[in-house]
């Protein structure tokens, strides 16, 4: 069950990204693995992440989602920051990437935390982990 | 301590001290004792004190005044001379203190006496000369503190001291003690709840209210102060301000039982009388302050340093002798369109024209300006004095007066307060000129006439002794009027004791009997000793009992014989006024008749009431032994020691300067003649006089004996026989009917025409403005709910209807939320990058 929503998905958000390729003024595909390459593998975490976060009704998806999202954000600041992928003499941001992205793993550390104990409190009070019985806040 | 600045403390502590009596109890009333019984204690310690104080003060005047058998013979002139130059070592001690402490606070020696102020050399020889026939009195004056001072006008707190001033002191406190301590008995009833049987509630029952016993104490002490601040007044305006004081006090204590509707309606009518007089006494006051720029008594210093005439030397240049003459300033000011037209001649040098006017003032006196300002003046303070002390026509408050608890009538309407108007008569005497003297007579004359008549036939025994008191004051002023200075004076002192006795002995009796009616008594003189024995004395006194040729008797022997031998020598000198005499005489055998009448209709005879009777008993020692002190006064007050020594010769020591002489008149009369006073000392004056008296007494007597010991002529017959006249006397002469159909009804028209206007005419015009006011708010408020509450109301609406709305888009769904965001974010990204492609492009 879990597959069939999420296979699609990715399929839709890798077809989202292949479409953007015209837009770079290289073919990624001749070139070597650069930068571009890293951000293009985020980006497709990230739409993955995305779509799972609104496709998915299940509570513990979602939040899978979430960790999707968060870790294509980290390829990117990983990616920028690697001295391997820059040409020579080319400012440098040090290890200001590395760091942040650690900063990021602990965030979605303490998030998944939080997120997991409403979960369960939610999963007490409803005998459900469905979100979209979840509309208490419906305006 | 020299007289100066002893007697001024002395008596203006005895002055001060029922003040703080009246504070204390004002304050802590209630608490004074079980139910306030305290307050009878602080007020009459207080008092106690005023007393004592104010014998102190009369010891050392009389030790360094003795007194003397003839005070107007060369003693008094040597006294004046010795005194004068006393004064004036005083006054140099006096300066050189003064000019530290120059605000005068109480007691502080910048006090000056009336010959030793700046230019005193000159009074001093006059003095000394004229000395032989008019003696300057001997008085101390000052102020103890300055209210006001601005070019010539000044207003002070200042004193007047003389012999009279001393002895009204003595006078007052002394009754005034023997009534504090009598209304401690009389008027224990008020210690604890009382029902008021006189008042009938709207359901029938009786009144039951607290006790006010504090209260009454409290009054009394004002009282005190008040009338002690008459006396001791050392200018017009605090007189004034004490006058209305007493007025008060007297206000409340008439209303003491105001629940009463005859108390409180006898409250006002004495107080609304009183203005009526008070109102004249403003016009008086005015014409001197406007004319003379003073009020004071005598010559002061300023605290400028400049000294200021006194009213007495004004009127009474001790330079020409003190002659009566018009003083420079009442001739400017009635003579003000001359002076002007003078001031204007000499535009060029206004000095020049003032000398002309001072140089002119001489013509212009002779020429007789200001003659009639000084009249107004004195007979503007005289009306004061006929409401204050119940002149007709203004007498009809005092017997209404009576609904006050008796001690207050002994104290406040018999004894002192109505006798303030003679007194300020006495004081103010250098001023009045004959003129107004012969209108004081006459006013007198008709008061004691009309009074005495009404007496005959009144039924209630404080009413008798209430018009008695009118009758009498009529007779005081009546020798003031004919030039009797010291008779008339005299008078009020011996009146005073023997009258608060007769009150008090009258209290008793309505102690005992609980009613006032005389007509239910009778026989009480076995069952009340004490207080028979003592009204006797005092009826005895009153209408002046003694042997004529032996020259001894009762008080009022002496000081009524003076008034009847002044009276008879004004008549003769002036044989078309002797209607006076005739008053005069006829009034001492109407008082023998209404007193004895009194007294044996209380005490002679046979119970008439069995009831009353029965009840009847001796007062508590509390109020008898008032009685007693007060008899042995009523007996004793007019008689002269061997050495001199008498009420009489003392007041005779004050005698204004310039008073004792024979004076002309004849601006508003025909030419008359005030005569001398010491003239009426003359044998046959003297002895025709006392035989008179003796004569009308014994009838007056005799008759009341016939008609109610003997019953020789029954009282019922004679009422019957001259019916119409017994029921005028009976109706008072129809004074308050008369009075009613006068003034009272056609004020009470007007004020009834009045509350029409308003209720009709004013009233209906400010209800239509409100109606307009109505109907104009009405119209905005339609405005305000239609279009404003509507524009408010409707964007309350719109925006109600339009959250409605958006409500539908907070879904609750997060996957939906999450939809939007991404979409939203792409959507941004996606307009950004046109947009910004396209600027790019362009």
């Amino acid at each position: 069950m879990m597959g069939l929503v999420l296979a699609p998905a990715m399929v839709a958000s890798l077809a989202t990204c292949l479409a953007t390729v015209p837009l770079f003024a290289v073919n990624p595909f001749t070139e070597p693995v650069g930068v571009v390459h890293y951000l293009f593998v985020g980006a497709v975490l990230f739409t993955a992440g995305i779509a799972c976060m609104t496709l998915k009704r299940n509570a513990l998806g979602i939040l899978m989602g979430i960790e999707l999202v968060l870790n294509g954000a980290n390829i990117n600041f990983v990616a920028f920051a690697s001295p391997y992928l820059r040409a020579e003499g080319a400012p440098t941001l040090g290890l200001d990437g590395q760091v942040v992205a650690l900063f990021v793993i602990l965030l979605a550390a303490a998030e998944a935390a939080v997120a997991l104990a409403i979960t369960l409190n939610f999963y007490n009070n409803h005998a459900t982990v469905d979100v979209d019985r979840a509309d208490d806040l419906k305006g | 301590m020299d007289l100066e600045s002893l007697l001024p403390t002395l008596l203006g502590l005895a002055w001060l001290l029922p003040l703080a009596s009246f504070a204390l109890i004002l304050f802590a009333g209630p608490r004074l004792g079980d139910h306030g019984k305290g307050a009878a204690g602080v007020a009459t310690a207080a008092i106690v004190g005023s007393f004592v104080l104010s014998l102190l003060a009369l010891v050392s005047w009389v030790a360094e005044h003795p007194v003397h058998a003839v005070a107007h013979d060369d003693h008094g002139g040597a006294h004046a001379s010795a005194d004068g130059s006393a004064d004036g070592s005083a006054d140099g001690s006096a300066d050189g203190s003064a000019d530290g402490s120059a605000d005068g606070s109480a007691g502080s020696p910048d006090s000056h006496d009336a010959p030793s102020s700046h230019g005193s050399e000159s009074a001093h020889q006059t003095v000394d000369e004229g000395a032989g026939h008019v003696g300057q009195p001997v008085s101390y004056s000052g102020d103890w503190y300055t209210l006001y001072e601005g070019g010539r006008l000044r207003l002070t707190i200042g004193w007047y001291v003389d012999a009279l001033t001393v002895l009204m002191f003595v006078m007052i406190t002394f009754i005034a003690t023997c009534i504090h301590v009598y209304a401690s008995g009389y008027m224990h009833d008020e210690l604890h709840d009382i029902t008021d049987h006189e008042v009938h509630l709207a359901d029938g029952s009786h009144l039951h209210r607290p006790g006010r016993f504090h209260r009454f104490f409290q009054a009394l002490s004002l009282f005190c102060f008040s009338m002690l601040g008459i006396v001791i007044a050392g200018n017009l305006a605090m007189v004034f301000i004490f006058w209305e004081l007493v007025g008060i006090c007297s206000w409340f204590l008439i209303g003491f039982y105001y629940e009463r509707k005859s108390a409180s309606n006898a409250a006002n009518k004495a107080f609304i009388v009183n203005r009526i007089g008070d109102f004249g006494m403003l016009i008086g006051l005015m014409a001197l302050w406007g004319a003379l720029g003073t009020l004071h008594f005598a010559d002061s210093t300023g605290l400028d340093g400049h000294a200021r005439l006194g009213l007495f030397s004004l009127v009474r240049p001790p330079e020409a002798g003190h002659a009566q003459w018009v003083p420079d300033g009442m001739v400017k000011f009635a003579a003000a369109e001359k002076v002007k037209a003078v001031l204007r001649s000499h535009p060029e040098d206004p000095r020049a024209g003032v000398e002309q006017v001072e140089a002119k003032v001489e013509d212009w006196r002779d020429e007789g300006y200001g003659r009639w300002l000084l009249l107004v003046a004195g007979l503007g303070i005289f009306c004061g004095c006929i409401g204050k002390s119940a002149q007709f026509p203004l007498f009809v408050w005092l017997p209404d007066a009576m609904e006050g608890p008796t001690p207050v009538s002994a104290l406040v309407h018999s004894a002192t307060m109505v006798a303030a108007g003679v007194y300020l008569v006495g004081r103010f005497y250098p001023v009045l000129t004959p003129d107004a003297l012969l209108v004081i007579a006459y006013v007198g004359a008709i008061t004691l006439f009309i009074a005495a008549t009404i007496a005959l036939v009144a039924n209630d025994i404080k009413r008798v002794l209430a018009y008695s008191t009118v009758s009498q004051l009529g007779y005081m002023m009546l020798a003031l009027g004919v030039g009797g200075w010291l008779a008339g004076l005299f008078h009020l002192v011996t009146h005073a004791f023997f009258k608060s006795l007769l009150f008090l002995c009258s209290g008793s009796v309505i102690h005992a009997c609980h009613t006032n009616d005389m007509r239910k008594m009778g026989g009480l003189a076995k069952v009340m000793p004490w207080t028979s024995g003592t009204m006797l004395v005092g009826c005895l006194a009153i209408i002046g009992a003694g042997v004529p040729f032996l020259d001894i008797g009762l008080s009022g022997y002496y000081s009524k014989d003076s008034i009847l031998a002044q009276a008879l020598l004004f008549a003769r000198e002036n044989p078309s006024h002797s209607i006076l005499f005739y008053a005069v005489a006829g009034g001492a055998m109407l008082t023998a008749f209404y007193m004895f009448r009194l007294w044996f209709m209380t005490f002679a005879g046979q119970p008439r009431d069995h009831h009353v009777h029965e009840h009847a008993h001796e007062s508590p020692p509390v109020m008898v032994y008032p009685l007693v002190a007060l008899s042995v006064l009523a007996v004793v007050a007019g008689w002269t020691l061997p050495g001199g020594f008498g009420i009489a010769n003392m007041i005779d020591q004050a005698r204004p300067a310039g008073t004792g002489g024979t004076e002309l008149g004849g601006l508003l009369f025909r030419a008359f003649t005030v005569p001398a006073e010491h003239a009426s000392h003359a044998p046959d004056i003297h002895v025709t006089a006392s035989l008179t008296a003796f004569a009308t007494a014994a009838s007056g007597v005799l008759l009341a004996a016939a008609m109610y010991v003997w019953r020789v002529i029954p009282p019922a017959a004679v009422a019957a026989a001259a019916k119409p006249l017994y029921t005028f006397l009976a109706n008072r002469w129809y004074f308050d009917e008369i009075y009613r159909f006068l003034f009272v009804l056609p004020v009470l028209g007007m004020s009834r025409l009045v509350s029409a206007t308003d209720t009709g005419v004013i009233d209906k015009f400010i209800e239509g403005l409100a109606w307009g006011a109505k109907q104009v708010a009405g119209f905005d408020a339609w405005l305000d709910r239609t279009f404003i509450d509507g524009f408010v109301n409707g964007t309350a609406n719109a925006t109600w209807h339009a959250g409605l709305e958006l409500k539908k888009l907070q879904t609750g769904q997060l996957r939906q939320y999450v939809m939007f965001i991404a979409l939203g974010t792409v959507a941004i990204f996606v307009l950004a990058g046109l947009l910004l492609h396209s600027s790019f492009a362009g």
